[in-house]
């Protein structure tokens, strides 16, 4: 297949970008997005062009450091994927793709399709652990999980922290990501003693990196690649109203 | 000269023995000390957010935006302890003797057994911090057997359990960060390791996004920065993973020991194209139900489905009839290279084997293989657009994990005194083969429970001088970096650093993979240094050093590859028997199975760097509690 490529060149994080673009010839159906990309850069490299700066790092969906535009869609649209699990066997000869970083005022681009995601650390830094320093651990079958309990955890931990729920996001929120911490250390026993002052930090400093606030377009979870859903957002609602009623608990 | 440093008394009481002599550091003292961990992935993070809590200063660096992205995260199945929860027999003495056997009798018993002992806490300490592991109904931890073992230890979060263990350690990190004891640097790359006196004393960095090269003191240096599995190109390490923080100590004084012992795993997704970025592990479970074949003619091009039962070669059931399909990694590994060889490899290029579920579903019905394998076929639909239900999979084996790393003692300092290495990037506990669920073990291991103990008794029995990034040895040394970027930059030649590496990775894979012979070692002795020579006189790096800069990232581990390639041929060399995945063609019994050595080979081999070459130092291992024996799996 033949590829017309639409991608947004920004040589650092103060210079004007553009969108240039570029054809790929012989594209396989086998290839992975991200490997018809590699493509394009060795072809411009031979030129003495500077290649596509781009994420990555597992190319299995589970880092979280890959992600852009395509076409207007966070990862490319393919329900539960990341774009280094995308196939070219999605796309068809001919067809014309724009490729463009995360837009959001939080994630600055730092060149091409790379952008800063540092703040999402921070939000972490404000609440988003359990405190529980080397060493004093009680035996961990005296503390009891609910199954139930252990499952829902589990289904908000399986964030990768990609960002894409911000980049798809009108208001660029970061609400699903922070739910999804929230609700994972939440709903633990282990997460109590600190459950209200986590849920007040975590959701001030969302605030603080100029994030935006949920709208419930539901367009960070019909992109997110690990399927997290928006009922976490009400559940990080329900316990930071409760967090400001109660500050010190129940 | 190799001090191994294994405290004295019976086995299951030196930790504590040698944790009782160890010299402490008072708390109030401790403020006064500052510590750079390089790597931010389970050793990295743990032992970095464990000084902090500490009260240590702490410096932590990764080539990452964010210390949550380290290659730890793809971990799937689990971690081993030896809680005995299912009162199935298992012990910290059972989980000790089968890592040292399933090791091929080829690491330091005393590690070995301290990470048994070790790995109780981890448990305690993960639930702690929240990771969500599986479950039973009435709220306990479950747990499931996995390769090589009789018992069901291992610790799982569904798929996903490095994910979970990471973040765990990720998140205790930045509780650190927000308490202003650990500093983070993300993209940073460590280029070099400053030694001061005979100590390690810093490192120098350069900053990936302004290209700034930077120096940073200390008073320890932890590296904690992985595998170098990516010499052979295509692994399924992550893209990034590398070998530079570890081969510039060793080419600053660290030994490096067993650098060729590999492990390959068997059932991974096979190579379709020469555009191939990586390789996609399967799951090993896929074993249980699969049954591997060829056909029995070499140059079969007929569909599977069209090839009739009389004609397949079912190979692993016909050589080894009690085993079967579940024979360890490292002998299917080799026995699928075995016949592809032969000309009898199936799908593009001939470099797969099918792994087919047909009995299976005819045995079990679709809806039972479903609802064991389903999300695996899926991952195989997604990446190869095949449906396994109605036709084989094709799998091949894929470099996986790297036993081999710098040099460590029982305290995990390598031959630099004030050099700590943990987790892949030491050599210590896994021996010539590591068994399933014992990487994220060992690197929690390392990171939480050994490293505060012995970094502490380093600091309190040594009188370390104040030094100075703007003293003499750091000035000298970040001149070298940026003398160095400047002349890979300033090459200007006609090939891609990935076109060079993928040579490298070809050759390696061909000559130092899953078999290796005198000749073919030889062969790829002699093809490495002019493969280096292209490099440093032929590769083109597009832009500049002081800008983010991608190509000339991948072009400085691509040079460090270059360099390691050949140590590791040199040693795959030197050891000519055959022990864990690490199979020498000369060195196999009559039937074709791997031939230890054990009066010749019973040591480490920990290689020092010096300008004319390398010279061999030889720990040897003694075994007082697990006995030698041969392995067997006809």
């Amino acid at each position: 297949m033949n590829i017309t490529l639409k991608i947004w060149r920004q040589q650092n994080a103060d210079a004007p970008g553009q969108l240039a673009t570029y054809q790929v010839a012989n594209v396989t159906p086998d290839m992975s997005f991200l490997e018809m990309l590699d493509v394009l850069n060795e072809d411009l490299q031979a030129k003495g062009e500077p290649p596509v700066a781009f994420e990555s790092d597992c190319r299995e969906g589970i880092c979280g450091s890959c992600g852009f535009m395509i076409n207007g869609v966070a990862h490319g649209g393919h329900r539960g994927t990341t774009v280094c699990q995308l196939s070219m066997r999605f796309f068809k000869d001919g067809d014309s793709l724009t490729l463009e970083p995360w837009r959001a005022r939080a994630f600055p681009v730092l060149r091409d399709l790379i952008v800063d995601r540092s703040a999402f650390d921070r939000i972490i830094q404000a609440g988003g652990f359990i405190s529980a320093p080397t060493g004093g651990a009680p035996e961990a079958n005296g503390i009891l999980v609910p199954k139930d309990a252990a499952e829902t955890a589990f289904d908000a931990a399986a964030c990768i922290g990609c960002g894409a729920c911000v980049a798809a996001c009108p208001n660029a929120a970061a609400m699903l990501f922070t739910a999804a911490k929230i609700t994972h250390l939440n709903v633990l026993p282990q997460g109590q003693p600190q459950r209200q002052q986590r849920t007040l930090d975590m959701v001030a400093a969302m605030r603080k990196e100029l994030f935006g606030s949920c709208t419930n377009h539901g367009e960070c979870e019909a992109v997110c690649p690990k399927e997290i859903p928006m009922e976490f957002i009400a559940r990080m609602n329900h316990d930071l109203r409760r967090a400001t009623l109660h500050p010190h608990g129940d | 000269m190799l001090e191994s440093k294994v405290p004295s008394g019976p086995i299951d009481k030196k930790w504590e023995q040698g944790r009782f002599e160890m010299k402490l550091v008072n708390p109030a003292n401790r403020r006064k000390y500052s510590i750079i961990v390089v790597g931010s992935g389970l050793a990295g993070a743990a032992a970095a957010a464990s000084f902090g809590q500490q009260g240590y200063h702490v410096h932590c660096f990764s080539f990452h935006d964010s210390p949550r992205r380290a290659h730890s995260i793809a971990a799937q199945g689990g971690i081993n302890a030896a809680k005995n929860y299912r009162n199935d027999g298992d012990s910290v003495r059972r989980l000790f003797y089968d890592t040292v056997k399933g090791g091929d009798f080829r690491s330091r018993e005393a590690n070995v057994y301290r990470l048994a002992q070790i790995s109780l806490n981890i448990i305690d300490q993960c639930v702690a911090q929240g990771v969500p592991f599986a479950r039973e109904y009435g709220g306990l931890l479950d747990t499931r057997s996995f390769g090589g073992v009789q018992v069901s230890r291992t610790f799982y979060a569904r798929g996903q359990t490095g994910q979970q263990l990471l973040l765990g350690a990720y998140q205790a990190l930045e509780e650190q960060i927000a308490a202003g004891s650990v500093t983070m640097h993300s993209r940073r790359e460590m280029l070099d390791l400053v030694v001061v006196n005979g100590r390690a004393r810093g490192i120098i960095t350069r900053d990936l996004v302004t290209g700034a090269i930077e120096s940073h003191a200390a008073d320890v240096v932890v590296l904690a920065t992985g595998g170098y599995s990516n010499v052979f190109f295509l692994s399924t390490n992550a893209k990034a993973s590398n070998c530079t923080a570890i081969w510039r100590a060793h080419r600053r004084g660290a030994f490096f020991a067993n650098p060729c012992f590999t492990q390959i795993h068997p059932t991974c997704i096979p190579v379709t194209g020469d555009y191939q970025s990586k390789l996609t592990l399967m799951s090993e479970s896929l074993r249980n139900d699969g049954r591997v074949w060829v056909p029995k003619k070499a140059g079969d091009k007929r569909a599977p489905g069209d090839i009739p039962e009389d004609e397949r070669d079912y190979y692993l059931e016909r050589r080894y009839p009690s085993f079967g399909n579940l024979v360890p990694r490292d002998v299917a590994s080799r026995n699928a290279k075995e016949v592809c060889d032969e000309g009898r490899g199936v799908g593009p290029g001939g470099q797969g084997v099918y792994l087919d579920f047909a009995d299976a579903i005819r045995r079990l019905g679709e809806a039972v293989v479903r609802e064991k394998y389903g999300n695996l076929f899926d991952m195989y639909e997604e990446i190869t657009g095949e449906n396994a239900y109605k036709v084989p999979m094709r799998i091949y084996p894929a470099v996986h994990y790297t036993m081999g790393g710098l040099w460590v003692d029982y305290d995990l300092m390598s031959t630099i005194p004030g050099l700590f290495v943990a987790g892949e990037a030491n050599f210590s506990d896994h021996g010539a083969n590591r068994l399933g669920a014992s990487a994220l073990m060992q690197g929690l291991a390392d990171g939480y429970f050994v490293l505060p103990y012995t970094v502490a008794n380093y600091l309190g029995s040594n009188v370390l001088e104040k030094v100075d990034p703007s003293q003499q040895a750091f000035a000298e040394i970040k001149n070298h970096v940026h003398q160095q970027v400047d002349r890979m930059v300033n090459i200007r030649g006609k090939r891609t650093v990935d076109s060079i590496h993928r040579e490298l990775g070809r050759l390696m894979w061909t000559e130092c993979g899953m078999a290796r012979s005198e000749a073919g070692l030889q062969k790829a002795l002699a093809k490495i240094p002019a493969l280096r020579e292209e490099f440093w006189t032929n590769v083109n790096i597009v832009g500049t050093g002081e800008e983010l800069n991608q190509s000339l990232e991948k072009a400085g581990r691509v040079a460090d590859f270059l360099e390691l390639a050949e140590l590791m041929c040199i040693d795959a060399l030197n050891r000519t028997e055959s022990c864990g995945g690490h199979f020498r063609v000369e060195s196999q019994t009559p039937d074709g199975e791997a031939l230890r050595d054990d009066e010749h080979f019973s040591y480490v081999a920990a290689w020092e760097w010096t300008d004319k070459g390398w010279n061999l130092h030889k720990e040897p291992l003694t075994f007082e509690y697990v006995h030698l024996a041969q392995r067997s799996y006809k």
